[in-house]
């Protein structure tokens, strides 16, 4: 009976997170910075859901996630920037060496795949060391990846050091259905009758796709591997004595996060339409780590809201700390081009000192005792325990 | 002459200069409950870590049901710093980590509770399962073999009920009192289904009364599970109720081995705990 309630307010949930949107995307211009922060939101939820699973379920305190999100991005792009484009887009390297396209969703789970390779690769002498080692070791990989791929030799696949675009992204997936061919009739004719309807489906996209995704992360750590995960994080001599192989375990905690990550990193690169190695610095990982900790390190919800408020602040709120007028205080001579990460900094700090546990704590399974408590809150983090 | 469970042949665990176990040999037969026991420092949680493969010995072997599990001989640096004894008897190097260990029905508690406090009662039960579990990660996500996760949850709940703390299932494990919380740690052994228990402590901390209670609790559950058990501890009325045989360790030698009736009248195992005088 428990399990069917919980079910059924899980589905009232993500309904009243669609028509949510629904409504938004009714009333609101489609230029409006809320719909930036839905998608992005989304997709940082994913990648932050996916570094949680392993700083706060696995215990491994891993720095790499900018690396696999690399990973997965140009591999999402390699794969699908169309024949006829190729030779625009690899306008230094001939067009390239790679002469055929693959479907968005192939492309999607290769770079997921693509991560968890590496992932596994690194894996093997990385997981070995502990606590701030492996931050640094897979820190300095993502750092590693980073400059291989805008290596000019490379160049034939990656592009070197030049942008990767014109690859199918949210908006020109949607876009294209309403192609001016005569083939798609259909959404055209929706989307004329329906102006709000593009921008919807561009919004939910992501949304649903990140979903997704968060949904699969939540029943694996529901599953007997997740509490494996935990059980490591608690106490990992305990966890050996009970017969749970640490090295297999990690690895397969780090795959995963990879995977993941590398879907995300792909999303990230249908969100913006374009990449470029160069984007995923160390700081994006930093990023990403904000966000797992102020919305609680072991809580999918919590981070899951934290992505939405940091990008909400960053993209949105406290854009005016680097424009020159914030809240109405013009000043441009504090509020220049990086105040805005002084402030976030001194969030971070905060939050370390004042309020370690986050918005969240490592609470969200207690179903009965967020919906009193949180009702409002989770909304946001659409999936949440779904045992 | 009964089957043997356990057997150390020469195990020594030397570290730097320390030798913490010194050349120790011992056995324990299926059905028996055998204590280890001696004064502090002498060596025993050591012993236990090299038989669960926390530790390698520098030199020794384990065999258990007269498979070896554990084999090591001095090498590399170690050859030429090694005191303990039999040096160049074992060839064999054969190293397993404790998961494997416990794999092979070997099963213990800590002396200091580690228990995964964040987690509740039943959770540290079921997660003692997953070893044993027919599953994979993807079967295990998607549910598909969602029999083998019920059967999990199911016996771990059967195994709180027939230890009584069906009530304290979905309690945190840290917020348990002291002897509770041994209770469930030797109750999670339990649960990964082990032929040997190794018991480190288990009444540390414990009064007398409690004491009382966990040497029912200890002979019940291996009646029950059919149990061969090997423990460490230092309540002298319990070692001397409860086991069968003890072995006796001072400064990681063994000084002397018999039934609790011939310990206690063991003039080495006098001298060990309460000293000899100087000019006696």
């Amino acid at each position: 009976m428990n399990k069917t309630k919980k079910t059924i307010i899980n589905f009232a949930l993500l309904f009243s997170l669609i028509l949510a949107v629904l409504i938004l995307s009714i009333t609101l211009k489609s230029s409006s910075m809320i719909f930036v922060v839905l998608k992005k939101g989304a997709i940082y939820a994913l990648i932050a859901v996916s570094m949680n699973l392993l700083n706060g379920f696995t215990g491994l305190f891993s720095l790499g996630q900018a690396g696999f999100m690399l990973i997965g991005a140009y591999t999402y792009a390699i794969f699908t920037v169309p024949l006829e484009a190729r030779i625009q887009v690899y306008q230094y390297f001939n067009g390239g060496i790679i002469h055929f396209t693959l479907p968005v969703i192939v492309a999607l789970v290769l770079a997921g795949l693509a991560a968890a390779v590496f992932a596994f690769l690194i894996g093997l002498p990385v997981l070995r060391l502990k606590s701030d080692y492996l931050a640094i070791a897979t820190l300095g990989f993502a750092e590693i990846i980073r400059a291989i791929f805008q290596w000019n030799t490379l160049g034939p696949i990656t592009n070197g050091s030049n942008m990767l675009k014109m690859f199918p992204s949210f908006d020109s997936i949607i876009k294209d259905l309403a192609k001016d061919d005569g083939k798609h009739e259909f959404f055209k004719n929706l989307f004329v009758s329906a102006p709000w309807l593009e921008n919807f489906l561009i919004t939910i996209l992501p949304i649903l796709l990140s979903g997704v995704c968060i949904a699969i992360i939540v029943m694996l750590i529901k599953s007997s591997y997740g509490r494996a995960f935990k059980a490591i994080r608690d106490d990992e001599v305990a966890a050996e004595a009970m017969g749970i192989n640490l090295a297999r375990h990690k690895m397969m905690s780090f795959c995963t996060s990879a995977f993941f990550a590398g879907i995300g990193g792909a999303m990230l690169a249908m969100f913006q339409a374009t990449i470029q190695a160069s984007a995923f610095k160390s700081a994006m990982t930093y990023e990403i780590l904000l966000i797992v900790v102020l919305g609680g390190i072991g809580s999918v919800t919590g981070s899951c809201i934290g992505a939405f408020l940091y990008i909400a602040a960053s993209e949105w709120w406290l854009r005016g700390l680097d424009a020159g007028k914030f809240l109405g205080i013009s000043a441009p001579g504090i509020f220049r081009n990086g105040f805005r990460l002084v402030v976030f900094s001194v969030v971070i700090m905060c939050v370390v000192l004042f309020w370690r546990k986050g918005i969240m704590g490592d609470k969200e399974f207690d179903i009965e005792r967020i919906a009193g408590r949180f009702k409002s809150k989770k909304s946001k983090g659409e999936v949440s325990g779904n045992e | 002459m009964s089957e043997n469970v356990l057997r150390l042949s020469d195990v020594t665990m030397q570290f730097g200069g320390v030798v913490a176990v010194n050349n120790l040999s011992l056995e324990v037969n299926k059905g028996e409950i055998v204590a280890l026991i001696g004064p502090n420092g002498a060596g025993k949680t050591t012993a236990f870590n090299c038989i669960t493969g926390v530790y390698e010995p520098t030199n020794g072997q384990v065999e258990y049901y007269d498979e070896v599990i554990v084999s090591n001989h001095p090498s590399g640096k170690m050859k030429k710093l090694y005191a303990g004894e039999n040096g160049g008897k074992y060839t064999k190097v054969v190293s397993k980590t404790p998961d494997k260990i416990t794999e092979y029905g070997i099963a213990r508690t800590f002396q200091n509770i580690r228990l995964f406090g964040s987690q509740t009662v039943f959770e540290n039960v079921l997660i003692a399962k997953h070893m044993r579990a027919k599953q994979n990660m993807l079967s295990a996500t998607f549910m598909i073999n969602h029999k083998e996760e019920m059967r999990m949850r199911r016996e771990s709940m059967e195994l709180l009920e027939r230890q009584g703390m069906a009530h304290l299932a979905n309690e945190k494990a840290v917020n348990l009192p002291y002897g509770i919380q041994r209770r469930l740690e030797i109750a999670r052994a339990l649960a990964t289904d082990p032929k040997l228990l190794l018991l480190d402590e288990p009444a540390a901390g414990m009064n007398p009364q409690e004491t009382q209670e966990l040497t029912d609790f200890i002979r019940q559950i291996k009646d029950e599970h059919n149990l061969t058990v090997f423990m460490i501890e230092h309540h002298m009325d319990l070692v001397m109720k409860i086991s069968d045989r003890i072995y006796v360790l001072d400064f990681g030698k063994q000084i002397a081995h018999g039934s609790p009736a011939e310990i206690q009248n063991n003039q080495s195992v006098i001298d060990a705990y309460l000293g000899v005088a100087e000019d006696a």
